[in-house]
């Protein structure tokens, strides 16, 4: 059983970096969705969910082409930074974070747009500089939606398999996350091993689910 | 203190049906009353003078000094403009208490005031308006004439050089309507701070308009 533990942490770490870093783009960009009005916003606001729809072996396919070794992004990063992304977890990283991008990036838009804009300008006209109104204001009346969507991107990551295979493979102990993991498991007719790790990611998704459902209900509530 | 306004806006909306606004009036009353049907522009003229729209091009003066002026290239932000603003359907923050809404000019940075924020000028104002035994309410729990004096001392509780009024009355009925039309006389008579109001009512017109100006078509008649 103790090596369950190791695809387990590692899936853990990977979905929390994922998370994280979608918290801060997936917000910025739904504010910017919702609050601002420039050409090609709704074009821009499909290109950014494509991610959600797309077979994750395309998203897989698009990433190697990018951050792989002659990608254009990939070569630069390995020649200025001596990052690599392919076959390693911050590879993982990359992909879950691209899958569960939409899922934050809606519910933060949604949210922001329920923010009735009259009250923002009520706080301008008392003072407040614009990142003061996001934190006092702006950010309040929406954060239900904006942690809801968090959470489901979270739980997103946590299941991500195909972009992730692709990416950064399926190394034992360094890339191979739990989903990666029960799928090899599986493979190899272990089946005690396949059935604790399913049992884990299941009850660890309907749990974020009920978390993610109560705090949208939350959010209608008077 | 005075207004001296001349600015103009476009606006298009879809279907390309556009609007001009183009408003000129100078005042140097206590008491202004911009009166005119809905849709000529009366919020618009308000938002301008306050900030949160920015026109095409002219000047915004207010008491001599210059809050827009599109030659000049000079824009203060809403935030350094000074004016009180009594949005017309109160736009009161409805994850704080009346407490914390009336204190909420008062405390910079990136925090809200606590729930028990304690400042001398806060107490004063809930005090003024009769707020206390409601302090600690959010502004869904209130009457519509408690809701709207919290908007007014919030707003008074920055020390405005002019306070900005949209349509006070509207949001109330016609008993409260009166009773708020006497209280806000006095309030203005006891303070002695200008205001710019705008109405579609007859009555606000006739009670409150020491100048009185009419707004129609996006135009100062």
């Amino acid at each position: 059983m103790s090596e369950a533990w190791i695809p387990l942490l590692l899936s853990l770490k990977v979905a929390g970096w994922a998370t994280g870093l979608n918290l801060v783009l997936g917000t910025a960009v739904g504010l910017l969705l919702a609050r601002r009005r420039f050409p090609g916003r709704e074009l821009l606001d499909s290109l950014l969910t494509l991610p959600m729809v797309l077979p994750p072996t395309v998203l897989g396919y698009y990433l190697l082409v990018v951050v792989g070794k002659r990608g254009w992004l990939g070569a630069w990063l390995n020649e200025h930074f001596g990052i690599q992304l392919i076959f390693t977890w911050q590879g993982a990283v990359v992909a879950a974070t691209i899958v569960a991008f939409p899922l934050v990036m809606k519910s933060a838009r949604t949210a922001f747009e329920g923010v009735e804009p009259q009250l923002e300008n009520a706080g301008r006209v008392l003072g407040l500089g614009e990142a003061a109104l996001f934190f006092r204001v702006t950010l309040p009346l929406a954060w239900r939606g904006v942690l809801a969507g968090v959470l489901l991107a979270f739980a997103r990551a946590l299941g991500e398999f195909g972009a992730t295979l692709m990416v950064a493979g399926s190394i034992p102990g360094r890339t191979q996350t739990l989903s990666i993991a029960i799928y090899e498991a599986v493979q190899a007719g272990q089946d005690d091993e396949a059935n604790a790790l399913v049992l884990i990611v299941s009850i660890t998704c309907v749990l974020v689910l009920v978390l993610a459902s109560r705090l949208v209900g939350g959010s209608t509530r008077k | 203190m005075s207004f001296d306004i001349d600015f103009k806006k476009q606006f298009t909306g879809d279907g390309g049906r556009s609007f001009e606004l183009a408003i000129r009036f100078c005042t140097e009353a206590r008491r202004t009353v911009i009166y005119g049907p809905s849709g000529a522009g009366k919020s618009l003229t308000l938002q301008a003078i306050a900030g949160l729209l920015k026109p095409d091009e002219g000047t915004i003066r207010c008491g001599g000094q210059a809050l827009f002026d599109s030659t000049a290239r000079i824009d203060v932000p809403a935030r350094g403009r000074g004016l009180g603003y009594l949005f017309q359907d109160y736009a009161l923050f409805p994850h704080l208490n009346v407490r914390q809404n009336v204190g909420f000019g008062l405390r910079r940075g990136w925090l809200n005031p606590s729930r028990r924020h304690a400042a001398e000028a806060v107490d004063r104002w809930l005090q003024a308006f009769e707020l206390e035994a409601v302090a600690g309410q959010r502004p869904h729990q209130l009457s519509g004439g408690q809701r709207q004096r919290t908007a007014l001392a919030r707003a008074l509780v920055n020390e405005p050089r002019a306070l900005l009024l949209d349509e006070p009355f509207s949001a109330l009925d016609p008993a409260l309507r009166t009773r708020m039309r006497d209280e806000l006389d006095a309030l203005l008579a006891r303070i002695g701070i200008p205001m710019l109001m705008i109405t579609h009512d007859p009555d606000d017109l006739t009670r409150f308009g020491e100048q009185q100006l009419l707004l129609q078509d996006g135009r100062i008649a």
